[in-house]
């Protein structure tokens, strides 16, 4: 039985040393499993629509018709901006805000169910979760927050290919951050009753804050329009705006009166997707200590 | 000689290992050695310190001092090295119910870095030791329990592990699916030539093993092959059934010189031979009795001996309801 056992083949045990190989086939495995999931889930592919056609359809149109009263668009005097098409890049970044954080809390879940330990025992380096996690996140709101440009012809908004071609990575970069704070958080979260509080004290602020349902660039009070700069998802949302927007044929002054200005001056879209792909870096390196500690 | 035994090295060694939480002492001071090919069964209530111990073994809890090997490599020093080398089946199910037994494997497959040329192979091959090649295709939510172990035994094995580690796998199922789960095991003993270490709290569980080791409140109490550790309770086993046990066992000790031990009610002796037995115990005793029965050593008297304790009395806790409740629901998340 010995002998038998000591002239076994045991070439795959001498690929499995290989332990960065190995950290990079689970990157991409631990992202494919969200994607089959994600695709196989076709109920939530419905179901998360329904919230952002609410948004345009019903709070956008009913807003618009009270605040395009007195001759001329949202915007101020002369504008042909109507309110539901102001929102329309937000309620894109709203989607990829909460596909990202529930896609996160994915994490928790698997805890939950056991699935996580299958993760967590094989020999890679804990580094592969955080990052598979957070990309696996990042393309489904990537995907759902895309998916929003159909309803575009609803509300009035013009795209373009290459519109939509620039959007792309701006929308990735957005779905990474927000999924690598996510990640980041629910690295240490142990149960789920921790995912009401994540919802209501982090996922709405966000949200609210972000400026995807007001212009950040009108009189706020101080207090608010401090706070509106500290929120990532901020500098994320004015940048669909703009690129949105822009191809739409919405004139450039009108859109740097609405958007975010940090100190008074407008930011360019690369500073904004640098403070944006900055903050989500970090995130990232705490969601991977957040998995270094044993369970 | 002394080479002989050289060339067997032991595949899982441990030495004076201790855990500790806090002012519990989950673990204090087991010795063992598992030769390779060996199914080494790891026997005892709950909270006796068996998961604590393979928890250890699989490096997912750090000891609080002692050595353990595994493969030859220290747990605490390398434990990247021995997870590339074991297979795990963990108590709890640790599958993903929305991906498909087959896209399990393949995850598996991905994490342990199986080389894609022979990945497709060996989870073919895995599928069928464990008889789900048919079921290969549908997601893990439509599967039994019995299924999903067989799916986890197939995932534990896939990376052609040195050792396969087992934290009670027939927790929960029914005699049948367990008896199932054992020749499945058995069969991949035999066509993997990998070690087994186990944990089980079913007694009769621990037959099926070459070895066991015996534990309870963190330590060994007996060590060794099934027939050995029976032939530690001498002859038979006679279970006497009497309106007054008390009666009766101070009359057995008076009398017949015999210790016997009182268990839920009823009374228990060993003897060397049952049949001549039976007649003097009529005879001898005044107590009426209303039924006796006579049969072999099982492990259960061996862990009554031993202990003082039948095994049975700590065996369904809330967590084993718990745990049974989800293995029946927990498809249905």
């Amino acid at each position: 039985m010995a002998e038998q056992v000591l002239s076994t083949p045991s070439l795959p045990r001498a690929q499995a040393a290989n332990v960065r190989g190995a950290t990079l086939r689970a990157v991409y495995m631990i992202w494919k499993r969200d994607l089959i999931r994600y695709v196989r889930d076709r109920m939530r592919l419905v179901a998360s629509l329904a919230q952002p056609v609410l948004f345009l359809v019903v709070f956008g149109s009913g807003l618009s018709s009270a605040l395009s009263g007195a001759g001329g668009g949202f915007g101020g005097p002369g504008s042909t901006l109507k309110y539901v098409q102001f929102i329309f890049p937000g309620i894109i970044g709203m989607s990829v805000l909460f596909t990202s954080i529930f896609g996160a809390m994915s994490i928790v879940w698997d805890r939950e169910f056991g699935f996580l330990k299958e993760v967590l025992v094989a020999p890679i380096h804990r580094s592969a979760v955080a990052v598979g996690k957070t990309l696996g996140g990042a393309t489904q709101a990537m995907i759902q927050g895309l998916v929003i440009l159909v309803l575009a012809p609803i509300v009035g908004v013009k795209l373009t290919v290459v519109g939509v071609i620039e959007l792309i990575p701006l929308v990735f970069i957005f779905a990474f951050t927000v999924s690598a704070l996510g990640v980041a958080i629910a690295a240490r979260m142990r149960t789920m009753q921790g995912f009401q509080v994540v919802m209501n004290f982090l996922m709405m602020p966000m949200f609210f804050l972000a400026g995807a349902l007001f212009p950040l660039g009108g009189n706020l009070p101080a207090w608010l329009s401090v706070l509106t700069r500290f929120d990532p998802a901020s500098y994320g949302i004015d940048a669909l705006r703009r690129t949105v927007l822009s191809a739409a044929g919405v004139p450039a002054n009108l859109l740097d009166r609405l958007g975010l200005t940090v100190f008074g001056q407008t930011l360019s879209l690369w500073t904004e997707e640098a403070v944006l792909l900055a903050f989500g870096l970090v995130m990232l390196a705490l969601a991977v200590h957040g998995f270094r500690q044993r369970d | 000689m002394g080479k002989l035994s050289r060339v067997t090295q032991p595949v899982i060694s441990v030495r004076d290992l201790v855990k500790t939480y806090g002012k519990v002492e989950a673990v204090r001071g087991i010795d063992l050695e598992v030769g390779p090919g060996e199914i080494f069964g790891f026997l005892g209530p709950n909270g006796a310190g068996k998961s604590t111990t393979i928890s250890i073994l699989c490096t997912l809890v750090r000891p609080t001092s002692g050595v353990a090997e595994v493969a030859g490599i220290d747990v605490v020093r390398d434990p990247s090295a021995v997870r590339a080398r074991i297979g795990l089946v963990f108590q709890d199910p640790s599958l993903d119910g929305q991906l498909t037994g087959r896209e399990n494997l393949e995850f598996h497959g991905y994490l342990y870095g199986l080389p894609a040329a022979t990945r497709k192979q060996r989870i073919d091959d895995a599928l069928s030791i464990v008889e789900l090649t048919d079921r290969a295709g549908s997601t893990v939510l439509t599967y039994s329990g019995g299924m999903r172990r067989r799916l986890e035994i197939a995932r534990g094995i896939l990376h052609y592990p040195q050792v396969l580690f087992l934290d009670e796998p027939t927790l929960g199922l029914d005699p049948q699916t367990r008896n199932r789960i054992w020749e499945y095991l058995h069969a991949v003993r035999t066509r993997e030539h990998i070690t087994i270490f186990m944990t089980t709290h079913y007694m009769d569980e621990a037959e099926f093993c070459d070895r066991i080791a015996i534990i309870d409140q963190g330590r060994i109490v007996a060590l060794g092959t099934p027939a050995e550790l029976k032939s530690k309770v001498g002859g038979d086993v006679v279970t006497i059934t009497t309106p007054d046990p008390a009666a009766a066992a101070a009359q057995m000790r008076s009398v017949m010189h015999l210790d016997a031990t009182q268990v839920d009610g009823t009374l228990r002796v060993e003897v060397a031979d049952s049949a001549s037995f039976m007649p003097r115990l009529f005879t001898e005793l005044s107590v009426p009795i209303s039924a006796v029965s006579a049969h072999r050593p099982s492990l259960d008297d061996v862990f009554l001996k031993l202990t003082g304790r039948a095994i049975r009395e700590q065996e369904s806790g809330p967590l084993d309801m718990m745990r049974n409740m989800r293995r029946v629901w927990g498809g249905r998340r």
